[in-house]
């Protein structure tokens, strides 16, 4: 802003110090907005900063960019309207304006003001990227972010086919159900993948997004903070039936997990034996042609 | 009238022939003729060709047929038109077919022509059409969208709603301006009579519409449920709809790279002596780079359409896994093209609003050189970033910091686009006029799209929002927000010139204010759906979400209707109070604003001299931009101009 006032010390006498109000009118409403962005908006913002790690990462840093967003929307606005309110030319006739063909000390300032809120920006997010085990989102086969407890992390698979979730636990017999329960405060790993189209596993509430790719094995880390219930939602285009691919998920305690797993086993060990045996990508025949 | 450039020897004009040969002559209706024959002939050889295979016979739709017939309407389309008949007279020794040369008469709208000026008003039409087919498309989503769980149209219909919406969008606004303002604009402002290649001009042209019609075939086909997007395998898995969506696309992207190779070389070859390169109009800049992601975008595509068509046919596995292949390679090659795509949407956005500007501001554009530098920037740039529509899909983990910052990056040439806008108004003299407010807007919608992409380059929050509504308002405000408000900007600024005919102001008043309030009441609640965890392309979502869709759904038909408006005043402005235009209603300093209005079918009596830059605003003593050379005397070489216009 420095640079538009030093565009004023050149103009001609006479004319109001347009860059000093123009930055004080910035200032003032800036002031005021981000205050209300970081604590009346910001609470808002999805997915939440408590019921999961992922989910606290994800609603940081978008806190975090709404409030450093705020202060660039109000900058382009302010000057904007008052451009557009005070540079009016009223009445009917046409007047030139001064011809000033640039000012390469503005034009530096600018670049140097955007060049380094974009590395900040880079910078930051590529660090909560590696520091935060990936931040809920899908890595791949081959994660490089990856939370401290890792190894001991429980592997669930995701499984999407039209128009459908299943889940497969490894650790328990490989048991594949419809429904996704998770223990309070255990890491866990996602390995998502697809036997027909591409979906994309959303479990909003955690904070987890990850495309399921057919014979691809996306994996995602997360470790619920909160017993409670979350939404799966499909995030990909995958035919007729997409917006009807939810599910609901369920975090809860340790106990009731075990509890669940066990009844989940006994009752489905004769659908466990039908099964494939479990891998990370499976090969279905390809649907054609199913409309 | 002088001669054509280059082509001494050609008669200098072409006779006007009678009725019977203008009612039975090559021209649009047996192009439909012709494509009628050239399906039924290559889907017959094409079902013979699919005999015996299973895969093709044992569904209810053979693709084998349906594409090979589709190359046969294509075919049979352009002999209708007529585009064989100057090669196969050169061929046989005759003289050339100079039909398409015609230059006086209604019935040159309605057949091939090669005046840049006749072209670019069919692109016009053509455009237009298949944007309200496109527009009615939205309607009709966002009547279903007013219910939770479905409403009046059965899924399957509201996929192949969906995208028929965002591919008739997505193509006909990658030729909303290159081929309209571009083709009519670019010969004139930078001093020539023609582009460079007129009949590959008019190629384009067809081929555009034609794609549009391919596309809606896919309605009498099964339709197709994979949005603009096609992602393989689902692609795979569609009926013979999506064989239109393969074709119409491959059609489009044969177009864009033709359309820019022909703009390019225009650009160079073609300016008049004086025409320096930092004299060129900064719109003229934003179509140079446009056309450079035409042609090396769309050849990509292309390629993968390609690709998906043998998939489909000779059951190759270039993207199916079991096969061997990788739905990853499309969504590669889709996002190449895909992502300098969208800037073949916004750039042309850029060109508009800078060029109009400084008219309304009475000052000279602010920044030229960095303008131009920004533009070359985005366009660099747009190469780098295509997998930031991948960060969730499982590429390679490694990856995915170098398209974050590639992504980030972009921001800082579009920034220099506002920076130069303000600069521009800094103590300007600004003229509320429609193309003004249009201008405007677009700074206002383009900054709310702007920084809504910081979040989804940003990939901890992209999680979060990734195939959200959020995404879908994203790129809204920056195409309709950005682009269509600049094309109308546009429109309103040029068409008078173009056409002769003066808008009626009120009307377009009430179009401007209802679309920009209007847009903004549609798309600004649609970040918070998206954030609240609606995903996109669904018509089926959370009980939670339904008044939130209510409000949008009746935004989105007062935005409709105020398209309607703009429709309206061209009936009423064309049609019904037909007022002639002045030469320069809005004093411009633009060389196109200088020529006599309708513009001569040649553009220039002689080719002018250029003496200046086009935004001499205030500057005292500022020559004219042109010398247009008095006839009988040679054009004296000019003074030494003030390099005006330049940072």
């Amino acid at each position: 802003m420095s640079a538009v006032a030093g565009e004023v010390a050149g103009g001609p006498p006479g004319e109001p110090r347009h860059g000093v109000r123009i930055f004080a009118i910035w200032a003032v409403v800036t002031a005021i907005l981000v205050p209300v962005m970081i604590w009346l908006v910001g609470p808002h913002l999805p997915p939440s900063d408590s019921t999961s790690t992922a989910s606290r990462d994800q609603h940081e840093i978008n806190v975090l960019l709404t409030a450093l967003g705020t202060p660039v929307l109000l900058m382009v606005w302010v000057y904007f309207g008052y451009a557009a309110a005070v540079f009016r030319q009223r009445g009917p006739e046409v007047v030139d304006g001064p011809p000033i063909e640039g000012n390469p000390q503005i034009q530096i300032t600018w670049l140097v003001v955007t060049t380094t809120l974009v590395l900040g920006l880079a910078v930051l997010g590529t660090v909560d990227l590696f520091g935060e085990a990936g931040t809920g989102g899908g890595e791949g086969p081959a994660p490089i972010a990856k939370p401290a407890d890792a190894s001991s992390a429980m592997q669930i698979q995701v499984i999407g086919q039209q128009w459908l979730w299943t889940f497969r636990y490894p650790g328990y017999g490989g048991i594949e159900t419809p429904y996704l329960y998770l223990p309070v405060n255990r890491e866990v790993v996602f390995h998502v993948t697809s036997l027909d189209v591409d979906h994309s596993f959303w479990a909003y509430e955690l904070g987890v997004k990850a495309d399921a790719i057919p014979g691809n094995d996306n994996v995602a880390y997360v470790k619920p903070s909160q017993v409670r219930t979350f939404q799966i939602r499909c995030a990909e285009l995958c035919g007729l039936w997409h917006g009807h691919m939810t599910s609901i998920g369920r975090v809860v305690s340790q106990s009731d997990f075990t509890s669940w797993i066990t009844q989940q086993q006994n009752k489905l060990a004769g659908v466990t034996k039908q099964l494939p045996p479990y891998s990370l990508i499976y090969y279905p025949a390809p649907i054609r042609r199913s409309g | 009238m002088s001669v054509i450039e280059g082509t001494s020897t050609t008669p200098t004009t072409v006779e006007q022939p009678s009725w019977r040969r203008q009612l039975l002559g090559f021209s649009v209706i047996w192009a439909i003729v012709g494509a009628a024959i050239g399906y039924a002939v290559f889907h017959w050889i094409g079902t013979k060709i699919a005999k015996g295979n299973l895969a093709q016979t044992t569904s209810d739709q053979d693709d084998v047929a349906v594409l090979l017939g589709l190359l046969g309407a294509t075919i049979g389309w352009l002999i209708g038109l007529g585009f064989l008949n100057y090669p196969v007279s050169r061929m046989l020794g005759r003289p050339p077919s100079l039909y398409e040369r015609q230059e006086h008469g209604v019935w040159r709208y309605f057949r091939l022509c090669t005046d840049h000026k006749v072209v670019a008003m069919q692109y016009f039409v053509g455009v237009l059409f298949f944007f309200f087919v496109g527009g009615m498309n939205a309607m009709l989503i966002r009547g279903e969208l007013t219910s939770t769980h479905g409403s009046f149209i059965p899924a399957g219909n509201y996929l192949t709603l969906v995208s028929l919406h965002g591919t008739m969008m997505l193509m006909m606004m990658s030729a909303g301006v290159i081929g309209p303002l571009g083709n009519w604009l670019v010969p004139i402002m930078i001093g020539a009579r023609r582009m460079a290649f007129p009949r590959i001009e008019a190629l384009t042209l067809w081929l555009t519409v034609l794609a549009g019609f391919v596309l809606l075939g896919a309605i009498f086909l099964g339709g197709f449920p994979t949005g603009w997007t096609g992602y393989a395998p689902l692609s795979d898995q569609a009926r013979a709809g999506m064989d239109c969506y393969l074709v119409s696309f491959a059609l489009i992207g044969i177009a864009l790279a033709l359309v820019g190779l022909n703009l390019l070389v225009t650009v160079m070859t073609l300016r008049a002596p004086g025409m320096h390169w930092n004299r060129l109009p900064i719109f003229v800049w934003s179509m140079v780079t446009t056309s450079i992601l035409a042609v090396l975008a769309a050849p990509v595509l292309f390629a993968v359409l390609f690709m998906a068509m043998l998939d489909r046919t000779v059951d190759t596995s270039f993207f199916l896994a079991s096969g061997g292949g990788s739905p990853f390679l499309w969504d590669n090659l889709f996002w190449f093209f895909g992502h300098p795509e969208v800037y073949i949407l916004a750039l042309p956005g850029f060109g508009i609003v800078l060029e109009i500007l400084p008219v309304f501001a009475r000052k000279p554009l602010w920044g030229y050189r960095l303008a131009v530098a920004g533009m070359f920037g985005v366009a660099l740039l747009s190469f780098m970033v295509w997998q930031h529509h991948l960060f969730v899909s499982g590429i390679n983990a490694n990856l995915r910091p170098f398209y974050m910052f590639t992504t980030e990056l972009i921001s800082i040439p579009t920034g220099i686009i506002f920076l130069i806008g303000m600069g521009t108004l800094w103590r300007a003299r600004i003229r509320y006029t429609v193309p003004m407010l249009f201008s405007l807007a677009f700074f206002f919608n383009f900054l709310i799209g702007g920084l809504s992409g910081v979040y989804l380059s940003d990939v901890p929050s992209d999680v979060t929002t990734h195939g959200s509504y959020f995404v879908m308002a994203h790129f809204h405000y920056t195409i309709m927000g950005g682009l269509v408000f600049a094309l109308m900007g546009g429109l309103y600024y040029w068409l008078p010139k173009m056409t002769g005919v003066k808008l009626n102001e009120r009307l377009a008043k009430i179009h401007f204010w209802g679309m920009f309030v209007f847009f903004n009441l549609t798309f600004a609640p649609l970040f918070a759906a998206g954030l609240l965890g609606m995903p996109r392309r669904v018509s089926s979502y959370n009980a939670s979400l339904h008044n939130l869709n209510v409000f949008v759904s009746i935004a989105a038909f007062c935005l409709g209707t105020s398209m309607l408006v703009f429709l309206i005043n061209l009936v009423w402005s064309f049609l019904v109070r037909r007022t002639p235009a002045e030469p320069n209603p809005w004093l411009s300093k633009s060389l196109e604003w200088q020529l006599p209005t309708p513009v001569p079918v040649y553009n220039f009596e002689r080719i002018p001299v250029i003496t200046s830059a086009p935004y001499g605003y205030g500057v005292p003593d500022a020559p004219p931009v042109a010398d247009f050379g008095p006839p009988g005397i040679a054009p004296a070489r000019p003074a030494i101009a003030p390099e005006g216009g330049t940072a």
